[in-house]
């Protein structure tokens, strides 16, 4: 297997105050990673620092080249799509405008509209929302609408933060079968940041557990929720 | 009620001016999010460029078609140069340098130029329009210009993929950086569009109120006045909001009496206030929900 | 262009000098240090400077004004001028046809400010950022139209405008008019800028901040956003209103031109320069207003504009935070030097 992302000694700091302390892991190619951990682990760090987005030094490669140095939207352009905190959405624009915008650094124009149908059959509530203001939308069709964005990238990795954060219990399900069927179809690898553990290790494949900033534990999804420690921090049995 | 169509008349026409100014001052707020204080003042240099052409010799259309991209290109190098390092001070630092670019470009513009007054030539002729004292072929020529470039800005913004991703930056930067827009270009991408309109403001208003380096102060003031009771985030909004002062100020001066020509100005502002407190974000604006 | 860097970096000096000195002043020596040097410096220099330094507390008194507003409450104001313009008014009107007492005059002129701001605050409150602004500004365009007006011609003199007799020294004291007027000028400042701190400091302050950092979050809170919006706007405008009548006492003459909008936009100025929410600055961006521009014209009188631009660029991009990220720069390094 080819290690798609790895991320070596990284150290993140908001002006003063150091958010991660020397964080290491990889992820392969097609794999479907999580990051777990508390509220102030460093999770939303991480993935805002793997696109530059925070002041941060260490070793981030992606596909063997590093990014370090690189700006957001050009580490954006190597197919990294960032859904962050919060969704991002473009709220004065229409859904559709926030497709478009999702493939807006693609050189391959002719593609985009029918790629623009694929995320309406994927997500059929944004077809029927196409020319309203994507501020309009409630929290999950948001979210929606923020997956179907980064998709348009047509991305190599996702980084997918928070993902069920403020949405009803049956709709994060939904959610999470359509980004494993993302993963396996789309052959899209994905980096999932989670509060809601249990889900997440249910359809991840690789796991990693962050404490104040640094990796404590990594394995096999299946091995991190059988583990007695992991059990009782996060999911509460 | 002859004298109030004619008052109208004169009203739009003198609105085209402010119509244009408005436009160029939304298209840059749309891009940065600030008012431009200095953008009549680039204007105005501009316009002092496509003088100067024409001096040398250059026939009228390839001294416009100059000065454009010209006005297009000092647009961008001001903003790399002067602007960009200020992107991350404080909004009100940024307000202070655009106040500081008002009095470099107004001084040196003096220096070169001096401040006696200068005739423009109009390319629509100053004949009367269809007879009408109030208003002439060229402030006829005025608005259509105006509502021609109204159109290309929207067909611009609205399909193209340039325009969308300028929008994108303007509204949510950091979003528009995850989808790889580079944002800082956008910026600088609205400056040189800006100013450009504002030079084809300057080029329209020029013949009117004639060339002198303070030709804009007045223009400035009802252009922003304009821009804001369109509602700040709308082309269209500032366009007719444009007019409608135009107008205003003139039917203001015609029917209140004991007006003159110092108190239209401040008459014209305080129907806007009254306006702004009923619509808070403008005739054309729309409501930017916010969220704690 | 080597000459204009030079002493763009020789103003910032300049700048930078006098606000750290406040900044430590936080700590008790340093303002003893600061208020000595006021009370001594009409002893050193000669009149004209005496005059120039009293316009910069005058202007400060107006800045800090304007920082209780937009630094205090997060309300921007490009109307100050107006509000300035009146006070200076009301204490001309008040000595030259009401034989008021000057010193009278200020309270009258800070109250009657109040009043109309506080009035002014009213449509302002459903105004916030740039509609404000405008709304603020078309107030300052008028002020210098309406002062023009025929019907109150008799009292304000019209475009000529009015003369105002300076005071002479009280009891006999033996300095001179610019002298005096001077130390009178530094004790209403004194007392205006420890008001204004603890006014800051109190409940109301706290809620003004507030309001000014998030406003939805405030009310939510149970800050009355109407009562205190209002209150700022009627607190910002009584002290430029006194700021206005020391101003007139001090010009000696009033006139509607006198107060156009470009003294909103230099008040405007010296809150950046000064650093905005941070009052000690208010001083420092007042002296940036007074003496700058003369500068400028002292570099070339043909582009002092331009000058002046260059300057300011100069200032905002040393220290785009004002003369208080310039005063936290010198308090670091005087630590440092003391640790060394």
């Amino acid at each position: 297997m080819t290690i798609l992302l790895s991320v070596h000694d990284l150290r993140a700091y908001y002006g003063q105050v150091q958010a991660l302390h020397g964080l290491s892991f990889d992820l392969n190619e097609g794999s479907m990673t999580t990051l777990l951990g508390a509220n102030g682990a460093g999770k939303t760090t991480t993935l805002r620092a793997i696109c530059n987005m925070v002041r941060s030094t260490g070793a981030i490669q992606f596909e063997g080249k590093p990014l370090n140095g690189k700006s957001t939207e050009n580490i954006v352009r190597l197919g990294i799509a960032h859904v962050p905190q919060g969704r991002g959405t473009f709220t004065t624009l229409t859904v559709e405008e926030n497709l478009q915008l999702g493939a807006i650094s693609r050189k391959d124009t002719k593609a985009i509209s029918s790629d623009i149908e694929r995320m309406y059959a994927h997500f059929p509530v944004l077809k029927q929302r196409h020319t309203q203001q994507a501020g309009t939308l409630s929290g999950g069709e948001q979210q929606m609408l923020a997956v179907a964005r980064a998709l348009m990238l047509r991305p190599r990795l996702m980084l997918l933060d928070e993902p069920s954060f403020g949405l009803a219990p049956l709709i994060v399900r939904d959610l999470f079968n359509i980004l494993g069927k993302i993963n396996r179809e789309d052959k899209v690898s994905i980096l999932v940041v989670e509060q809601n553990a249990q889900l997440a290790l249910e359809i991840a494949d690789k796991a990693y557990v962050i404490e104040t900033g640094r990796i404590v534990m990594s394995g096999n999804a299946q091995e991190i929720a059988n583990d007695e420690s992991v059990r009782k921090s996060y999911l509460g049995y | 009620m002859e004298l109030f169509i004619n008052q109208v008349l004169a009203g739009i026409a003198t609105g085209a001016i402010y119509a244009c100014m408005a436009l160029a001052i939304v298209m840059i707020f749309q891009a940065i999010d600030h008012l431009n204080f200095a953008q009549g003042e680039m204007a105005m240099f501009s316009t002092f460029i496509a003088w100067q052409l024409m001096q040398w010799g250059i026939p009228y259309w390839w001294a416009f078609l100059l000065t454009l991209i010209i006005s297009f290109v000092a647009g961008i190098v001001i903003e790399r140069v002067l602007f960009k390092p200020l992107a991350k001070a404080p909004v009100l630092t940024n307000v202070a340098g655009f106040i500081a670019l008002f009095a470099i470009v107004n001084s040196v513009a003096g220096l070169i130029w001096d401040f006696t007054i200068k005739q423009f030539p109009t390319p629509f002729g100053s004949s009367p329009f269809l007879g009408s004292q109030l208003i002439s072929t060229h402030q006829v020529g005025m608005i259509g210009v105006t509502l021609g470039l109204l159109i290309a800005l929207f067909l611009f913004f609205r399909f193209t993929r340039i325009g969308l991703a300028m929008r994108a930056a303007a509204a949510m930067p950091e979003s528009a950086r995850l989808v790889g827009i580079n944002t800082s270009w956008m910026v600088a991408l609205g400056w040189g569009m800006a100013s450009a309109i504002g030079a084809i403001a300057g080029i329209l208003i020029a013949p009117v109120v004639f060339l002198e380096p303070n030709m804009m102060l007045g223009v400035l003031l009802y252009g922003f006045a304009a821009a804001v009771l369109g509602g700040l985030t709308s082309p269209l909004g500032a366009v007719l909001g444009g007019f409608l002062v135009g107008v205003f100020e003139n039917l203001v001066g015609t029917y209140i009496p004991g007006v003159g020509n110092e108190l239209k100005l401040p008459i014209a502002l305080a129907l806007i206030v009254i306006v702004l407190v009923v619509k808070p974000n403008g005739l054309m604006g729309h409501t930017v929900v916010k969220r704690v | 262009m080597s000459t204009i860097q030079e002493s763009a970096a020789e103003t910032q000096a300049a700048t930078v000098d006098a606000p750290p000195k406040k900044a430590m002043g936080l700590g008790r020596t340093a303002s003893w240090v600061m208020l000595i040097a006021f009370l001594i410096l009409p002893l050193l220099v000669k009149n004209f400077v005496i005059f120039q330094v009293t316009m910069v507390l005058i202007y400060g008194i107006a800045v800090l004004a304007l920082n209780i507003l937009t630094g205090g409450s997060g309300q921007f104001s490009l109307g100050q001028s107006a509000f300035y313009a009146i006070g200076a008014y009301a204490a001309a009107i008040l000595i030259e046809h009401g034989g008021v007492n000057y010193a009278l005059t200020l309270p009258a002129a800070g109250i009657i400010c109040f009043i109309v701001g506080f009035l002014f605050g009213f449509p302002a409150l459903r105004l916030s950022g740039i509609y404000l602004a405008l709304a603020t500004y078309a107030f300052a365009v008028a002020m210098p139209q309406l002062l023009k007006l025929g019907v109150i011609e008799h009292w304000t003199g019209g475009v000529q405008g009015l003369v105002v007799t300076k005071p002479d020294a009280p009891f006999g004291l033996p300095m001179s008019q610019d002298m005096w007027l001077y130390y009178f000028t530094l004790a209403v400042s004194i007392a205006i800028y420890l008001a204004s701190v603890n006014l800051l400091k109190s409940r109301s302050g706290r809620a003004m901040m507030a309001i000014r950092d998030n406003e939805i979050a405030a009310s939510a809170m149970g800050v009355d956003l109407s009562i205190y919006k209002t209150l700022a706007f009627g607190v910002s405008a009584g002290i430029t209103g006194v700021a206005g009548a020391l101003g007139a006492i001090a010009v000696q003459f009033v006139a509607p031109d006198s107060y156009t909008f470009t003294l909103a936009i230099a008040l405007f100025l010296g809150m950046v320069v000064g650093g905005v929410g941070w009052l000690p600055g208010s001083l420092a961006g007042a002296a940036f207003i007074v003496f700058v521009p003369n500068i400028a014209e002292g570099i070339s009188k043909g582009l002092s504009g331009a000058f002046f631009g260059v300057l300011l660029f100069a200032v905002i991009y040393l220290v785009p935070h004002g003369a208080r990220q310039a005063a936290i720069y010198a308090e670091t390094l005087f630590n440092k030097l003391r640790r060394s």
